[in-house]
């Protein structure tokens, strides 16, 4: 067994929310008890739609908010203790939006060069050198290291993301939804260029995407999230070929693929998320499972692992 | 059958300071009632400003042209502006991407609800609204009465759009043109938004166009396809058949930069289209996609290539001859 580089245990993180002025505060539990564990070397997947908790787990792992309760424990180490400048060296994001993530008025290079220059790492030739060398690896052309980002496309945008994530060789890089703000054509050349790098140099992801289509493509492992908990966890192959959860089922029955002959799926889910401030009783996904019980109103379900598929659910597949 | 909306030779010009930017190129749409035409492609092929030019809806800087444009028997060139504004929402009704922003966020539902039938239609106040909660339960809109009172930003993202929906329906037009109706949602919302569409339009014999740049979601809701490409229409035909057997190197491109679960191998490297799309600045000359194709030939840089008709309905602008293009979707 690989060792997990990355372990969350019981993260919950618990948000304030104002509901007026004479009203007081309520909690909102965006993360309930996540147990989270990627190895080396693995391609992690969360999934899950918009508000379901996916973002925040990313964030406390990259320490930008701090966990109500648990621990994070990067390689062995708890974060917490762990030096701010070492962690953002080993952990890095690539972010959603290339449009928005780049400073516009920095130069390219002074924007990949940003991690070498916080580190202090050499004198400026040998960052001039990172720089030229970095840009080759992420496919950009060497001049561009003069351009802004208004002069450059989605998909260089996002390949000036991944150098600035990768110019201090971090050992694990969080992607929140790489490929979302790019067109398909775009898409596909990034996700192969992450594979590629992955390859290369032996790193680990944590892609944080709703793009299901994405995660069986590059995730050698997919946990799947609803309202702040990990519902199903498996292989990608054994969770797509075998979904347990009825989440899970509705979430792989609403890809939409080329395949005209297949029509319009129907998904059975009731179009209400629910309010996360005041979550519904028992398994939180009751009032929009087609399968719901008495039970599943009442107990919350308890999570049970079976050769490595995890599934909390009073009636899994 | 007679096309619900016929527009042939469609330009859209935008004078800049570099230069002319054809925008859009000779674009032919026909949509008839009852079917859905799906118009594809990347940022800035053209596909928005396309339909906006149908709406004259464009900036005021843009400029089109057509050769001839009729919806429903009705010359668009010819109308005036005063007319124009009454077929606008009425007879052509529009549904916006981004839900968020078109709302405004100053009126309640109720209000943007209604105020479309009440400048169209010589209705009442009451009639209106019972005809706005009328649609809000249509379109799957619980407690609709009391949502009328509320706000947009008391509405999830998926509500939203569902309100956007049910505004396009208000005065029963024959046309809806719906811009990205799902790209800001949620999957499994996704699905359910574009059934409620397909099942709407079947209910109302509405013609449909979608601009999208989902070839999933193309694939599953449309009945014609338009591929466009830098400004121009580079493929059409029924969906089926475009799906089946792609003929222009773009949409085969396309097709294999999209992994799907289940055919695609996880992890093996996806196609792509290398290059980037040419600058519709002044005048091109050959193939707008010839920087880009796997099959370029010397007469690409040089012929200006037509769209060329293999069957009824179905067209593509390659040069290659359609046997050789059949061919290279199985060399992929």
């Amino acid at each position: 067994m690989t060792t997990a580089l990355l372990q969350t245990e019981d993260v919950t993180k618990v948000y304030k929310i104002s509901t007026g002025i004479f009203k007081g505060k309520q909690s909102l539990t965006a993360a309930n008890g996540i147990n989270l564990d990627v190895n080396e070397g693995e391609v992690m997947g969360l999934v899950g739609e918009s508000g379901c908790g996916k973002s925040t787990v990313a964030k406390i792992i990259l320490g930008l908010e701090k966990a109500t309760s648990g621990n994070v424990i990067f390689a062995g180490a708890p974060i917490a203790g762990m030096d701010r400048q070492e962690m953002s060296r080993r952990i890095q994001p690539i972010f959603q939006d290339p449009y928005s993530s780049l400073n516009p008025r920095k130069s390219i290079e002074a924007i990949v060069s940003l991690p070498y220059r916080v580190h202090k790492v050499g004198d400026k030739r040998a960052m001039q050198v990172r720089v030229a060398e970095i840009l080759e690896t992420v496919g950009l052309p060497a001049r561009m290291r003069y351009s802004y980002p208004n002069q450059l496309s989605g998909g260089q945008r996002q390949r000036v993301a991944i150098a600035r994530a990768l110019m201090m060789s971090p050992e694990l890089v969080i992607c929140d939804e790489p490929t979302s703000a790019l067109d398909v054509s775009v898409q596909s050349q990034i996700l192969n260029l992450l594979l590629d790098l992955q390859e290369q140099q032996g790193l680990t992801y944590l892609v944080i995407t709703h793009n299901l289509c994405v995660v069986e493509h590059i995730a050698t492992r997919v946990a799947v999230m609803y309202l702040g908990r990990i519902v199903e966890e498996a292989e990608t192959k054994a969770l797509f070929a075998n979904p347990r959860h009825p989440y899970t089922h509705a979430l792989l029955a609403s890809v939409l693929t080329p395949e005209p002959q297949l029509g319009l799926p129907e998904t059975h889910l009731g179009i209400a998320y629910p309010n996360p401030i005041d979550p519904p009783s028992g398994c939180t996904f009751h009032p929009r499972c087609p399968q719901a019980t008495d039970v599943c109103k009442q107990a919350r379900p308890e999570t049970r692992v079976e050769a490595g598929h995890l599934v909390e659910c009073h009636h899994p597949h | 059958m007679n096309a619900l909306l016929e527009v042939k030779g469609l330009h859209v010009d935008i004078p800049l300071e570099a230069g002319v930017l054809h925008a859009v190129r000779n674009v032919d749409i026909a949509v008839e009632r009852g079917k859905t035409l799906a118009l594809v492609g990347e940022s800035g092929c053209g596909k928005s400003l396309s339909v906006l030019s149908i709406m004259d809806l464009l900036p005021s800087k843009a400029a089109w042209t057509a050769d001839s444009i009729f919806f429903d028997g009705q010359n668009l060139e010819q109308v005036t502006a005063g007319q124009m504004a009454d077929i606008r929402g009425s007879k052509i009704a529009m549904i916006f991407q981004e839900p968020m922003t078109s709302l405004n966020p100053c009126y309640t539902i109720g209000n943007q609800l209604e105020e479309a039938l009440l400048r169209h239609k010589s209705v009442s106040r009451q009639a209106a609204q019972d005809r706005a909660v009328f649609l809000l339960e249509k379109v799957g809109i619980t407690a609709a009465t009391s949502r009328l009172k509320q706000y947009p930003h008391q509405l999830s993202g998926g509500l939203r759009q569902r309100v956007m929906i049910a505004m396009g329906l208000m005065c029963d037009p024959p046309l809806i043109i719906a811009d990205e109706p799902t790209t800001a949602l949620d999957v499994t919302i996704q699905a359910q938004i574009l059934a409620l569409l397909a099942s709407i339009q079947e209910e109302f014999d509405m013609g449909m166009i979608l601009i999208t740049h989902d070839l999933g979601v193309v694939a599953r809701i449309a009945d014609t396809v338009n591929i466009m490409y830098c400004g121009q229409v580079v493929e059409s035909g029924e969906a089926n058949d475009l799906f089946e057997t792609p003929l222009h190197p773009y949409t085969q491109g396309l097709l294999r930069c999209i992994p799907i679960p289940g055919k695609t191998n996880p992890g093996s490297h996806l196609g792509s289209i290398p290059g980037m799309v040419p600058t519709p600045i002044g005048d091109q000359t050959g193939c707008v996609f010839q920087n880009r194709c796997d099959y370029v030939f010397a007469g690409c840089m040089t012929t200006a290539v037509e769209q060329t008709a293999v069957a009824s309905g179905r067209t593509y602008r390659c040069l290659l001859s359609p046997e050789k293009c059949k061919k290279n979707i199985k060399q992929a």
